[in-house]
């Protein structure tokens, strides 16, 4: 371990503090943790998530808003949850209540509707980030300010507009700028200099990268540390979370672990290597609460609730995931969306079913959403039948602007286009390009079998409400629409041709995110396929006594997942070895399924 | 000082480039209207979506929408009477509407200083 210990970098905390990385690595915990020890050095702390579907509430077991909520049994702490949805709620009101009445209902409404979209919400969310980064006065009263960011793809995104809309508000001429719910946004740009500037001061920031010793969280992490070093960002930090040593040595699961661990962190990346860095090893306890977050930092015994194991929990109704790609393998074909909590195995769970199906002898396309996926990586080579794919941001812009330049360029003069192109760096143009490419790539499952890897919780939730603002579009414009785009809402909610599945861990968060998830996706009329817990521990062989009290602990949230949640549920165990590559993912698919059985017919 | 005012259907941008597609009709009427301001008229535009106080403001606007719905929008107005409902004039039109020679439209140096029109987005 390089540099000082965490509890001596506590006591010299920068005000700002950052804590991002891939999804699942802990990084909600540890700001909690950090926050929790801040306070009880007596310091004011303000906690803030800006992740859509944020888990601070659970982690903190109190329930939050977007407003600072004194967390009781932490003196000194406040939390708050930036909410897009309740902002852009907030300033549609604004826009909207001082006409009703005033102007005809249509009229009300239809401006209720174009302020509906996603491009609102990204704003709005936006506005709330840069007043606690940039407004002094708001955040005066505390001694620090703690972010715990939305996975990596979103944080970036949202640390860099500053910069981009600084550029943009200076190079735009013409004023016609494509930034509506920010009009007066001049006056605001003292606001963002000043999170800019916030954001690159080493003295007033720290970003702290937090990764598990994993080959691809410790990626991530670099890119990270790259991405953001390059715009000014340079008071950085690493947390390794879960380092792992086995203590019974006779546990060939638990060696297994330790060393996955060791050879991940052999092979880190050189300029993570220089950064100054803390571990915190492979908790047994979940940490959660105020009680156990306080021990992650100083120390002392876990509360536990749990109760000791006796034999798996498995059901005979649960399936495998063989079984559910027997089912999927039926229909012909279609799309198979896998969504939840970042760091689930979403990816994982996606391409294992992409190969076997292609191995089956189907045309599968597997590709994903997430700004930060790793599906080549995943799938490690060429197999027969099965295209890859991957919807990039950036490269989507670019196609996209290309695309609209020339369709209109025929009916354009000088002047037209011109003020086309300055519309088009609007940072809105990239919410349109990759929402139709998205539609685009379900479009796709008409041809056959297409497996999409989507973004965390957060991202997706704003992708389908993109969905169905356009939705709303086509009753009212009805034809000129590209057909994928028209098309989407109705292909997500036809159970015959889009199959969501929930993918979660057996823990608590990341069984409540996905719970939530289904909500939402209820109210988008669509209803999710199947659940699929992956990396359960609950299995027989551990001696280890870590390993077999996270297999206790799953218990609870296996059985609530399968009595609440799901109407299938499929298992997945945890493997010692990292399912990557075409024979490990098709292992991992092709254990014979546990209730084929029991069950007299499939499907 | 001729004065035209462009009361738009609620958009998320004065060329459309937010929603599901680009209408390349918007893109080239914020030109026309660029050029019409350069023809010595006075141009505001007014969107539902950002400005609704300018469409509250205005009883023509309001008995119009009162009438016939969102779909006399887009009204153009000139000097305070509706001269255009429902479409967005191409610019030999607007011209003649305005009645502005519209043979100037060729003689226009390209890349001119674009006068600021206020209009908004998203």
């Amino acid at each position: 371990m390089n540099g000082q210990s965490m509890t001596a970098f506590l006591d010299r905390a920068t005000r700002i503090l950052f804590f991002t990385g891939k999804g699942g690595v802990g990084k909600t915990s540890l700001a909690c943790a950090a926050a929790v020890s801040l306070a009880r050095r007596g310091r004011k702390v303000l906690l803030v998530s800006t992740d859509p579907a944020s888990n601070l509430d659970e982690v903190l077991g109190v329930p939050l808003s977007g407003d600072a909520a004194a967390i009781s049994g932490a003196d000194g702490l406040f939390a708050l949850n930036i909410d897009p949805e309740g902002a852009a709620g907030r300033y549609r009101e604004r826009v909207v209540g001082p006409y009703r009445g005033v102007l005809p209902d249509a009229a009300v409404n239809s401006m209720e509707e174009q302020l509906s979209g996603a491009c609102t919400v990204e704003i709005a969310a936006f506005d709330e980030f840069t007043k606690l980064l940039g407004d002094a006065d708001f955040t005066a009263q505390f001694h620090h300010v703690i972010f715990d960011t939305a996975p990596t793809g979103h944080t970036l995104r949202l640390l860099k507009l500053p910069a981009a809309w600084t550029g943009f508000i200076e190079q735009n001429t013409t004023g016609t700028s494509c930034l509506g719910p920010l009009s007066g946004l001049e006056s605001q740009k003292s606001l963002y200099d000043a999170s800019l500037r916030a954001l690159t001061d080493p003295s007033a920031t720290t970003l702290i990268l937090v990764s598990r010793p994993e080959r691809a969280a410790l990626a991530e992490a670099n890119r990270t540390r790259e991405e953001l070093e390059a715009m000014g960002v340079l008071n950085q930090r690493l947390i390794l979370n879960g380092v792992f040593a086995a203590r019974d040595q006779g546990d060939a699961a638990a060696r297994a672990l330790e060393a996955r661990g060791k050879a991940a962190l052999d092979g880190m990346p050189p300029g993570l290597m220089k950064l100054p860095r803390n571990e915190i090893p492979l908790l047994p306890y979940a940490p959660m609460g105020l009680e156990n977050l306080r021990r992650v930092f100083d120390g002392g015994s876990p509360v536990s609730r749990e109760k000791r194991r006796s034999g798996p929990e498995t059901r005979p109704t649960d399936l495998t995931l063989s079984g559910l790609i027997d089912r999927i393998e039926n229909s012909g074909h279609g799309v198979v969306m896998t969504m939840g909590k970042g760091g689930v195995g979403k990816t994982t769970i996606a391409a294992a079913i992409a190969i076997e199906l292609a191995h089956r002898g189907h045309a599968v396309h597997l590709s994903t959403t997430d700004p930060a996926a790793h599906v080549a990586a995943t799938v490690g080579r060429d197999v027969p039948n099965l295209t890859l794919s991957r919807i990039d941001p950036a490269a989507e812009t670019r196609r996209y602007t290309e695309s609209v330049i020339s369709r209109a360029a025929p009916q354009l003069d000088a002047q037209g286009m011109a003020l086309l192109e300055e519309d088009l760096r609007s940072p809105c143009t990239e919410e349109i390009a990759v929402f139709s490419a998205f539609a685009a790539t379900v479009a796709a499952g008409e041809r056959g079998f297409v497996v999409l890897d989507t973004a965390p919780t957060g991202h997706t939730i704003l992708l389908l409400d993109a969905a169905e603002a356009y939705h709303r579009d086509v009753a009212r414009t009805a034809s000129d629409l590209p057909d994928p785009v028209r098309r989407l809402l109705p292909r997500l909610r036809d159970p015959e041709f889009t199959r969501v599945l929930l993918v979660t861990l057996p823990e608590a968060t990341p069984v409540h995110e996905a719970a939530r998830l289904q909500d939402d996706l209820a109210r988008a009329g669509i209803a999710p396929y199947a659940w699929v817990v992956n990396q359960s521990f609950d299995r027989d062989g551990f001696t280890d006594p870590v390993l077999t009290e996270r297999g206790a602990r799953e218990r609870p949230f296996l059985a609530e997942v399968r009595e609440q949640h799901s109407r299938r549920m499929v298992v997945v165990p945890w493997e010692p070895v990292e399912p990557v590559g075409p024979e490990r993912l098709r292992d991992l698919a092709g254990q014979p399924d546990g209730s084929a059985v029991l069950q007299p017919a499939r499907g | 000082m001729k004065k035209v005012e462009v009361f738009d259907p609620p958009l998320c941008c004065s060329t459309g480039v937010c929603g599901p597609r680009v209408d390349p009709v918007l893109v080239q009427f914020a030109a026309d209207l660029h050029w019409l301001a350069n023809r010595k008229v006075a141009v505001e535009r007014y969107n539902l979506a950002q400005q609704p106080q300018a469409f509250a403001a205005n009883e023509t606007v309001k008995a119009a929408l009162r009438q016939h719905g969102n779909e006399c929008l887009p009204l153009v107005l000139l000097d305070g009477s509706i001269v255009s409902q429902g479409h967005y004039p191409a610019r030999t039109e607007l011209a003649r509407l305005v009645g502005v020679d519209v043979g100037e439209a060729e003689q226009e140096p390209v890349g001119a200083k674009l006068p600021v029109i206020q209009s908004g987005c998203c």
